[in-house]
């Protein structure tokens, strides 16, 4: 079977925080407790008119891609919740096909 | 969607909902399913059949069961029993509770007169639509406001929209009147977007979804940011205009003499559909590019690059934001911006800007609701007469007015108050909380209807009525307050709370008491039922089956004669066209023609005052984690946000010797305040941004500490009266003031 993974497109990441809360409903977490996780990289200026502000979300130890609700045919809470709809899950294999097609930065991720 | 809005079984179900108030939130009315176990919500779920929200949600609704559920709530009607400020209150039951105001309210306009009842609200609640009718319909008292300097939210945009428009709110088309959304026939994703004093993606500004500009920036759309700082949309955008805050009006009027001056305007449009073009270029030539720069700090080659791009790209649109409301030439610029859309030839065309019909669903309802009062009261109400541009904008009483006139002892001053969801001295929208605070003490009675005990509460209340959230009541979601609403939405009641009530149904309880002919309802389900079927050809049940109902949207209504009351095509103005050249502000004493000033105090305006205080205050900037004063004492959305903050350059940080992550106390003449500072190159140097409505409900709530009110308040560094000449606007973007470094919270 193949491997199970996050595709985020991180062009569009705004930092909402909505897949860290959502995650931590659906696992049940409490505070201090991630199943994923926003780094933030920047603001920070390359040239006059370029900036680098970028939010990445990272699987912790505790993703679980959402078993139940995979099973039950529904997406991943953070997938589903994402305001700014840059996150896929799918297999590796499926997902590196879409970050080929995709514009702008992406990262698969997968534990 | 859907017909199905209930399943599951009888202690463990599910209930479809749009999401409005409490907790608050400018009524984006997203979708979501309610997960109720034992009448407790125990889960929430992104509804993905919603049109807009398409199964979305922000911190605040994933919080939504800590928030229902949180051991401060308070969840039954209690009456002050020690001094006001002391925090002690008992439990009284609601048939009491409802008395007791009718009572108060009786006796007090008896003795005093009715305008002396007066309701002040806050934003963002449902209250936003409801106050008016509880003074008018209630107490029948013309005395309603927010206490909030020069109306500085919203109400200015919707004045100037219907002064040069004569609309309802304009706002960004994004799609949102059609179910097949941006592959709706027709429809053209817009090239360019300004995004213009505002903060669309943390806010989602009165009905406008703003991960929607997500949507539109994958499908093509570019992005001009104007803005002190580099937000992320900043970052992610095509051109950043990073102005001196407060000299928007300068900027618009240098783009507009871009556009005009290189003929890359609408003939059609401005030859049919405009008045007064001639005197209006004439003015906009007074801002040639090299002056705004000058003014605003912009370089002059972006402010050309970004007329030209927005003008020849076409479709392309504005989004316009609170700045336009909270600066004193907010007017100009919003009068500018306007304008600038109406050249273009992007007025109610596909991916430009909508706007409102002129008449909406609960409209009618709150007009007619006046009736209740007698003639002159509304005609008198206080700022009526000083400010008639305001009066004939805004329902509500001119705030500043009110508050001097509490202060003076005025004849006309209130005497019992209506606190209507607003937490009116901590940092939200108004200025000079403090004195607010101790004007509002001059108060025979005040009701406070929240959901938690807020220094507001405790420092003036004698009753507090604990209002529902919206999984515990029946209602409407209505985007932008029926000011454009894209389409109404049902919110369902999921949970049995019996101690608690939403705005409605205190209106009706207490209605029923005061004034029962206007008050003729069963209950909020039935109050719904007839308004709905005021406007549209079905009830409160079928929407609830419907989710929400999206009306069909016509674009180009100044062609087909849908904007105006005779049918006639054009605009619903004085001239009938757009008013480049305002005719309303000549009545009114005003230049007619948008222009710059300086705000009330600036390094510009003040130069002796800047030597002690030399940094810009900029204040107002949002976030996910709460919605103004809200939300403080939600663990979750707290350790995410945990304390108030200022955003400094970093030469202005080592400049007054600060390092990144410092407590840092921020001062002019009028007070002080503490924040912790973010160092960051991503604001204009010379310029600190700090984040409004702080408090800490973790904190003693009895005077004087009023759960920390008082440390992180930066409207308390905001004057007062720092309007236009028309009554609109404040100064919350463009302040002076200094900072140093603290060694904490307490300074």
């Amino acid at each position: 079977m193949s491997k199970k993974a996050l595709l985020i497109n991180y062009e569009y990441c705004t930092g909402c925080h909505s897949c860290e809360i959502a995650c931590r409903n659906e696992l049940g977490l409490g505070l201090g407790e991630w199943g994923i996780k926003l780094e933030q990289i920047g603001p920070f200026q390359i040239d006059e008119r370029t900036w680098n502000f970028d939010y990445a979300p990272i699987l912790t130890t505790l993703c679980n891609f959402c078993e139940d609700r995979v099973a039950a045919g529904k997406k991943p809470a953070c997938v589903h919740h994402c305001l700014a709809f840059c996150m896929e899950y799918g297999t590796i294999e499926e997902l590196a096909k879409k970050a080929e097609e995709a514009e702008g930065k992406t990262y698969i991720i997968t534990k | 969607m859907k017909e199905e809005w209930k399943w599951g079984s009888d202690n463990d179900y599910w209930v479809r909902t749009c999401a409005w108030s409490a907790p608050g939130c400018h009524p984006v009315s997203c979708g979501l399913y309610l997960h109720v176990v034992d009448n407790k919500l125990v889960g929430v779920e992104g509804d993905p059949e919603h049109p807009v929200s398409q199964g979305r949600l922000c911190v605040r609704c994933l919080t939504l069961p800590e928030y229902l559920n949180h051991p401060q709530r308070i969840t039954h009607p209690l009456v002050r029993v020690g001094e006001r400020g002391e925090n002690k209150w008992a439990p009284i039951e609601w048939e009491e509770a409802f008395d007791m105001v009718a009572q108060k309210a009786t006796e007090i306009q008896a003795k005093y007169g009715m305008d002396t009842v007066a309701v002040i609200q806050g934003t963002g609640r449902e209250a936003a639509l409801y106050a008016p009718p509880t003074g008018f319909a209630v107490f029948r008292s013309a005395t309603n406001l927010m206490g909030l300097s020069g109306q500085a939210c919203y109400g200015p945009r919707c004045a100037v929209a219907e002064f040069v428009f004569g609309t309802g709110y304009p706002e960004l088309d994004f799609a949102a009147y059609y179910p097949d959304r941006y592959d709706h026939p027709g429809y053209e994703i817009p090239k360019y977007v300004i995004s213009w004093g505002k903060m669309p993606l943390t806010s989602n500004p009165d009905g406008f979804f703003g991960h929607s500009l997500i949507d539109l920036m994958k499908r093509g759309t570019k992005i001009i940011c104007v803005d002190p700082r580099i937000t992320w949309l900043g970052a992610h955008a095509d051109i950043v205009l990073q102005l001196r805050p407060g000299t928007d009006a300068a900027l618009a009027l240098a783009m507009l003499d871009v556009i005009i001056s290189e003929d890359l305007y609408d003939h059609e449009f401005v030859e049919n559909w405009c008045y007064g073009f001639e005197q209006f270029a004439e003015r906009c030539h007074e801002y040639p590019p090299s002056r705004a720069s000058e003014i605003t700090w912009v370089p002059e080659e972006l402010i050309i690059e970004a007329a030209r791009k927005f003008a020849t790209s076409k479709p392309s649109s504005i989004l316009w934001g609170l700045t336009f409301d909270a600066i004193s030439t907010g007017g100009q610029a919003g009068h500018a911006v306007l304008a600038m859309l109406a050249i273009c030839g992007y007025v109610d065309v596909p991916g430009g800007v909508t706007v409102g019909q002129p008449s909406t669903f609960l409209g009618k309802w709150r007009v007619d609701t006046r009736s209740n009062l007698q003639p002159g009261q509304f005609e008198n109400r206080l700022g009526a007469k000083q400010f008639p541009a305001f009066a004939a904008a805004q329902w509500v009483c001119q705030p500043d007015v009110v508050l001097e006139s509490i202060e003076n002892d005025d004849p006309q001053i209130i005497r019992m108050l209506y606190l209507q969801s607003s937490n009116i001295i901590s940092a939200s929208n108004n200025v000079q909380p403090q004195r607010w605070y101790k004007a509002l003490q001059k108060m025979e009675f005040t009701v406070v209807t929240d959901l938690f005990m807020t220094p507001s509460a405790v420092a003036l209340g004698d009753l507090f009525l604990p209002i529902a959230t919206f999984p515990e009541h029946d209602g409407v979601a209505l985007p932008h307050f029926g000011r454009n609403p894209h389409f109404i939405g049902a919110m369902n009641k999921a949970i049995d709370n019996p101690g608690v009530h939403s705005d409605i149904e205190m209106c009706i309880n207490i209605g029923k008491r005061t004034n029962p002919e206007a008050w003729d309802y069963k209950d909020a389900a039935d109050f719904f039922d007839k308004q709905i079927r005021a406007s549209y050809d079905f009830g409160f049940d079928d929407l609830r089956r419907m989710g929400v109902y999206q009306a069909e949207y016509n674009y180009r209504k100044y062609a087909s004669g849908l904007l105006r009351g005779d049918g006639k095509p054009g605009f619903n103005t004085p001239s009938g066209r757009v008013e480049l050249f305002s005719l309303m502000y000549t009545m009114w004493g005003e230049d007619p023609l948008p222009y710059y000033d300086e705000p009330h105090y600036s390094p510009v305006r003040n130069p002796d005052l800047a030597e002690e205080y030399p940094l810009i205050l900029t204040t107002g900037g949002r976030k996910y984690t709460s919605f103004h004063s809200e939300h403080r004492m939600i663990a979750t959305l707290r350790e995410i946000d945990p304390w108030a903050k200022i955003t400094i350059h970093p030469a202005d940080a080592e400049k007054y010797g600060i390092q990144d992550g410092d407590w840092v106390t921020i001062e002019n003449w009028l007070g002080k305040c503490q924040m912790k500072c973010w160092v960051t190159p991503s604001i204009l140097e010379g310029v600190v941004h700090c984040e409004h409505g702080w408090w800490y409900p973790e904190q003693e709530g009895a005077e004087p500490n009023l759960y920390g009110v008082w440390k992180s308040n930066i409207n308390m560094l905001l004057p007062h009266f720092c309007t236009n000449k028309l009554g609109f606007g404040s100064i919350h973007k463009c302040m002076m003031c200094k900072i140093y470094k603290a060694q904490g919270l307490d300074g």
